[in-house]
């Protein structure tokens, strides 16, 4: 029988039958379903999935006229070694690198970033940041978006100011820990507006709040409150928003949002939140499972997107880097892989971008 | 956001499902996600409106690079370079009616 080359979730080449890519995808579709409570997908989507892992070319795209936007999390400076961490490390600046991104790849908007990539160190390094970004959007001409984790997870001894609160959850003094993560929260909430507010000052274009909740529902909660910050004070800003995983984990598990409990959302509650707190364009994101099959991920993957996009008033893209949105943990993907994801994160999951 | 991250993951995913920023209209499409908050299809008539284009011209290099350049839109090729970054956004932003921060910033400085 005919085997159809595909990828593990760690990257390793596969290579699986007809019957099992089917297996693999209504697989995935069912367990993201059945996690979210969402619809799974319909057999002419699965149908669909599997034409694409089918298709015997190395690389697959959209249907002419249905192309979407990239937005990115430094994917412009990966050139550049002004980005230490998964970097190609050519020697030249960010400006060159952005300006590549720009004219070479030709991509629709470009982020920048501080190497470390989180508001806290940002904060202070502004001077920094605001002469940078300064110096690079006079000379661009797509959308320069200001990229950074909020990454509450900092805010926690040993480098933060704040206990851990799961030493004390540990104790079972839970009351503590809940108002470690309450402060740590409205710490991070202080720096995030104060760099939105510098950046602002030079003519920022766009900011991203990325990798949003990865310390947990207090850190959404962080996160939404400081979307409304900015929106009422700095209103012509756009404020874009990707998250770290499919799932607002639970770490607190009892803080809400206009009455809504943040703990164990999934995606398409969380684009809800995001829109009510202003974000202008939301990044999905979907968690691979590294010992399981790209077909599986990627229809876990579209899934959750697809319950997203159905129902949301505001743009919707997929984050499709490294482990997530169907995509392999690995750095160096296959070309096919990242094709394939991106066609049927568009063509099935809906995406407005990627 | 959107792509990143692995090595080569961003150039393979623009070539096989993005619109090609300059090259094309993408940067147009991507304001319109940014300021007004549109989804791909909305974005991508509110352009082709303001260009007086069906949505197929917003991804034809031919059709664009002759919009871009008649309009001061900035481009890749070298003979549209008399309009690039902070000169061609102000012009993006007048054809498109939004508002862009560093643009607004820009003639704000520029008016004393």
């Amino acid at each position: 029988m005919h085997e159809i080359i595909t990828s593990s979730g760690d990257g390793k080449r596969i290579a699986v039958s007809r019957d099992d890519l089917q297996r693999d995808i209504a697989a995935g579709s069912e367990n993201a379903a059945q996690k979210g409570d969402i619809d799974g997908l319909s057999r002419a989507d699965i149908n669909h999935l599997v034409d694409i892992f089918c298709q015997p070319t190395k690389t697959v795209s959209v249907e002419p006229g249905r192309e979407v936007i990239v937005s990115d999390d430094g994917a412009g400076l990966m050139a550049s070694w002004g980005r230490p961490s998964a970097g190609h490390a050519i020697p030249i600046s960010d400006h060159q690198s952005i300006l590549m991104y720009e004219r070479v790849y030709c991509a629709d908007t470009c982020g920048l970033g501080f190497p470390d990539y989180s508001y806290k160190p940002v904060k202070s390094a502004i001077g920094y940041a605001r002469s940078h970004y300064k110096a690079i959007s006079m000379l661009t001409t797509i959308p320069l978006v200001y990229g950074s984790q909020p990454n509450m997870g900092m805010y926690y001894h040993p480098g933060g100011p704040f206990p851990n609160p799961f030493d004390y959850f540990s104790k079972y003094e839970y009351e503590k820990g809940f108002q470690f993560q309450e402060e740590a929260a409205q710490m991070m909430r202080g720096d995030i507006r104060y760099v939105a507010e510098q950046l602002y000052e030079v003519g920022c274009e766009a900011i991203n709040l990325d990798t949003t909740a990865s310390a947990g529902d207090a850190e959404f909660w962080g996160a939404l409150m400081v979307v409304e910050d900015i929106k009422s004070r700095l209103p012509a800003l756009p404020v874009v928003m990707g998250m770290a995983g499919e799932d607002v984990i639970g770490m607190h598990g009892r803080l809400t949002y206009q009455n809504e409990r943040l703990a164990g959302m999934y995606p398409h509650r969380q684009v809800e939140m995001a829109a009510k707190a202003g974000v202008d364009i939301f990044g999905v994101a979907v968690n691979s499972d590294t010992g399981a099959s790209t077909p599986y991920n990627l229809a876990r993957a579209v899934t959750f997107l697809k319950a997203a996009t159905a129902h949301s008033i505001i743009p919707v893209h997929a984050n499709s880097g490294m482990g997530v949105g169907g995509m392999p943990m690995t750095l160096l993907p296959p070309v096919g892989c990242s094709t394939r994801c991106a066609k049927a994160l568009v063509e099935i999951g809906r995406a407005d971008g990627l | 956001m959107g792509t990143g991250d692995s090595h080569g993951v961003a150039i393979a995913q623009i070539v096989s499902s993005c619109m090609g920023g300059m090259r094309t209209a993408g940067d147009l499409v991507a304001w319109m996600q940014l300021t007004r908050r549109m989804k791909i299809h909305s974005a991508k008539e509110y352009v082709a409106g303001k260009l007086n284009l069906s949505i197929s011209d917003l991804t034809d290099e031919t059709v664009m690079a002759g919009v871009r350049g008649r309009n001061g839109l900035g481009s890749v090729i070298p003979d549209h370079v008399e309009y690039m970054g902070i000169a061609a956004k102000s012009k993006i932003a007048r054809l498109l009616d939004i508002p862009i921060h560093s643009v607004d910033l820009y003639e704000k400085h520029l008016g004393g």
